[in-house]
């Protein structure tokens, strides 16, 4: 269909049109997916057994005062409207404000989102550095010790309740052996010494040459990244092993061998160079798996990042800031998603 | 005698009825998974917290409930506690053994609903094709675009604490990849000639999904539903442990960890114990899951 499209608007343009075409179908997917993502959340935020006037005029407010905030919060309005508003709102940042702190919501999450991307960021080039590899020689290796070795540690990774192994990595780490900081960023006289420029601790105390201040963070971060690198580490080793034994079967592999190629040119210059691309949508998907599973890791390590800050309003009931914090994690993992379909687009040569 | 005719009868390579041939299939597909060592482990765990649940009240040397605040947090291997006591003075033991009640309870739940809606919303999508499909695979992309955890997270804080809506909330996050994996069986089904013949005879769209496409469906559901089984536990235990799941003075593990947690460093086997009994159980539902995937779904495994 492409071919006779391009056809008529002459050869120059040819090798463009059918990628243009593939990049406006993802945008407008993302478009339908991200409506999708705030309609359920609007309606989650519409079903709450809480009613959204009385929580900010609480129970002792006129009924003149209650009407004039049912009319700010555009009740009265259809749904459809209130849902068009609410876009609006989203769009331009707007997730209304926290009930605990009447602060804008987005201006906490903008406070603590730097906290959570410093973590999983950490975790997964922990995943990155042990995985790639162990994937690799699990592959190459097949069924070797090796290869035993990293299916358990895959299987361990599934079957782990992750706040389960936080808590005893606490103990151990921290509360036997001492080698760790406990729960926090950092220990409490190091606190608010160096300048808060971007939030990620590690990266404003090197900014500011504190090391001291450094060392105490990296004590601090390394138990509970370790524990998130673990996690994307099972899954990435795992696909690394299955991607790597889908190449080392194909027949350019047989051939680059019988001419006499070396064992570590076949495998890191042929095989290995063919699975960067699926291995970057895998890291791409375990970041955002990270993302996520850090909401179980911060409340063990009483970490201020975005997962406490969604579990602490929602013991306190405090709405507009678990739907804002779910909205912001949402598209997170949407775009993260896309990212790598459109990565896989554009390096692959095959789906050109 | 009887045992070697009925073996020959099970494997005999020309079956005499329909029942005959399914039994035939499923003997040959146990002994397959009979020969696969770890998967019969899983299994073997999986029949001792069955039986647990069900014989609870027989196990369980105490009331799971019952407070005996001068014995509180005894050490593991105390008198007339095995596992220790809580920091109620409740035996640790005995609520592990109701726990797993609580366990099984919301894995059967989530196991039923959410592949029976990703079966419907899949084979619906698949075998209507057209707008329907399109509308369908849309709002299931957007599911499944979600993150899990945060979403059900979301799902319980506009619903209420408790087991059914955590459950509610699982499933809920849980359904899309059935629908994928349901649509893209019935694509494949959909076009071969039997469905045509089917058709010949006069059968209606309903019956040609529930009698002859739903069938041929079930067995990569099983597969995906046992490896699910393991996400499934861990996402119970960990809205427990948030406090959003089960609530007190239920024995469910994940809250038994998070009120263990509080005296981690010095009474440390009251958040242990619960845990290893989750680990035990998702590893055991993985490891049956491997198995039961190469015997029923030799395309995917084998890797």
């Amino acid at each position: 269909m492409a071919a006779t499209d391009t056809q008529t608007k002459g050869r120059v343009r040819a090798p463009l049109a059918p990628w243009l075409k593939g990049t406006a179908t993802t945008l407008l997917s993302i478009c339908v997916t991200m409506l999708g993502l705030l309609f359920v959340t609007f309606i989650i935020g519409r079903v709450m057994p809480i009613d959204p006037v009385l929580a900010i005029v609480g129970e002792r407010a006129s009924q003149s005062t209650y009407d004039a905030v049912f009319l700010e919060l555009g009740l009265d309005k259809p749904l459809l409207v209130q849902f068009g508003y609410y876009i609006w709102d989203v769009l331009h940042g707007d997730f209304g404000d926290s009930l605990l702190n009447a602060r804008p919501v987005s201006e906490d999450i903008a406070r603590v989102f730097p906290a959570t991307m410093e973590l999983a960021t950490l975790g997964v080039l922990v995943g990155i550095f042990l995985g790639v590899p162990l994937g690799v020689i699990a592959a190459v290796r097949r069924g070797s010790w090796i290869d035993q070795i990293a299916r358990v540690v895959a299987l361990v990774g599934y079957s782990m309740p992750i706040f389960w192994l936080g808590l005893m990595g606490l103990l151990v780490f921290y509360g036997i052996l001492g080698w760790v900081g406990g729960p926090g960023r950092l220990d409490i006289f190091y606190e608010d010494i160096v300048p808060a420029r971007t939030g990620m601790i590690l990266i404003d105390a090197a900014l500011a040459r504190d090391w001291d201040v450094f060392r105490n963070a990296f004590s601090h971060i390394v138990l509970p990244a370790s524990l998130l690198g673990y996690y994307s580490l099972a899954y990435i080793s795992r696909m690394t092993r299955s991607f790597m034994l889908e190449q080392l079967s194909s027949e350019y592999v047989t051939t680059a061998r019988v001419k006499g190629l070396s064992e570590r040119q076949v495998i890191w210059g042929h095989a290995f160079k063919n699975i960067r691309v699926q291995l970057i949508t895998v890291i791409a998907l375990s970041y955002a798996n990270l993302l996520e599973g850090s909401v179980l890791t911060e409340i063990i390590f009483s970490w201020p990042g975005i997962g406490s800050y969604i579990t602490t309003a929602l013991l306190s009931a405090d709405m507009n800031a678990v739907l804002g914090g779910t909205v912001v994690v949402g598209l997170i993992f949407i775009c993260l998603n896309i990212f790598s379909d459109l990565l896989y687009r554009v390096f692959d040569p095959r789906s050109k | 005698m009887t045992d070697m005719t009925l073996r020959q009868w099970l494997l005999t390579d020309a079956p005499t009825s329909r029942r005959h041939a399914r039994l035939a299939s499923f003997y040959k597909g146990w002994l397959s998974l009979r020969s696969n060592s770890m998967a019969m482990f899983g299994l073997g765990i999986l029949v001792v917290l069955v039986l647990a649940a069900a014989l609870a009240p027989l196990l369980a040397p105490h009331d799971p409930f019952a407070q005996d605040l001068a014995n509180r947090l005894q050490p593991l291997g105390s008198e007339g506690h095995i596992l220790g006591t809580d920091s109620l003075g409740r035996d640790i033991l005995s609520r592990l053994i109701y726990g797993a009640r609580i366990t099984l309870y919301i894995v059967a739940l989530v196991a039923l609903i959410a592949p029976a809606a990703g079966l419907l919303v899949g084979t619906v999508a698949g075998y209507a094709g057209g707008w329907v499909d399109i509308v369908m695979m849309r709002i299931t992309d957007i599911f499944l675009a979600f993150p899990r955890l945060v979403l059900a997270l979301a799902f319980v804080a506009a619903l209420g604490a408790g087991i059914e809506n955590a459950v509610l909330a699982i499933s809920l996050t849980a359904w899309p990849p059935y629908a994928r994996m349901a649509r893209a069986e019935t694509l494949t089904i959909r076009s071969s000639d039997y469905i045509n013949a089917v058709r010949l005879q006069g059968a209606g769209p309903i019956r040609i999904i529930t009698k002859h496409i739903w069938p041929l469906c079930i067995s990569s559901l099983i597969v995906r539903v046992t490896l699910d089984m393991a996400g499934i536990i861990l996402a119970a235990a960990g809205l427990g442990f948030l406090g959003l799941g089960a609530q007190p003075p239920s024995p469910e593990w994940g809250a038994m960890i998070s009120e263990g947690r509080r005296f981690i460093l010095d009474h440390w086997w009251v958040a242990t114990v619960p845990g290893l009994a989750i680990f035990t159980v998702s590893l055991a539902f993985n490891l049956l899951g491997d198995g039961l995937r190469d015997v029923l779904d030799p395309k995917e495994g084998g890797q």
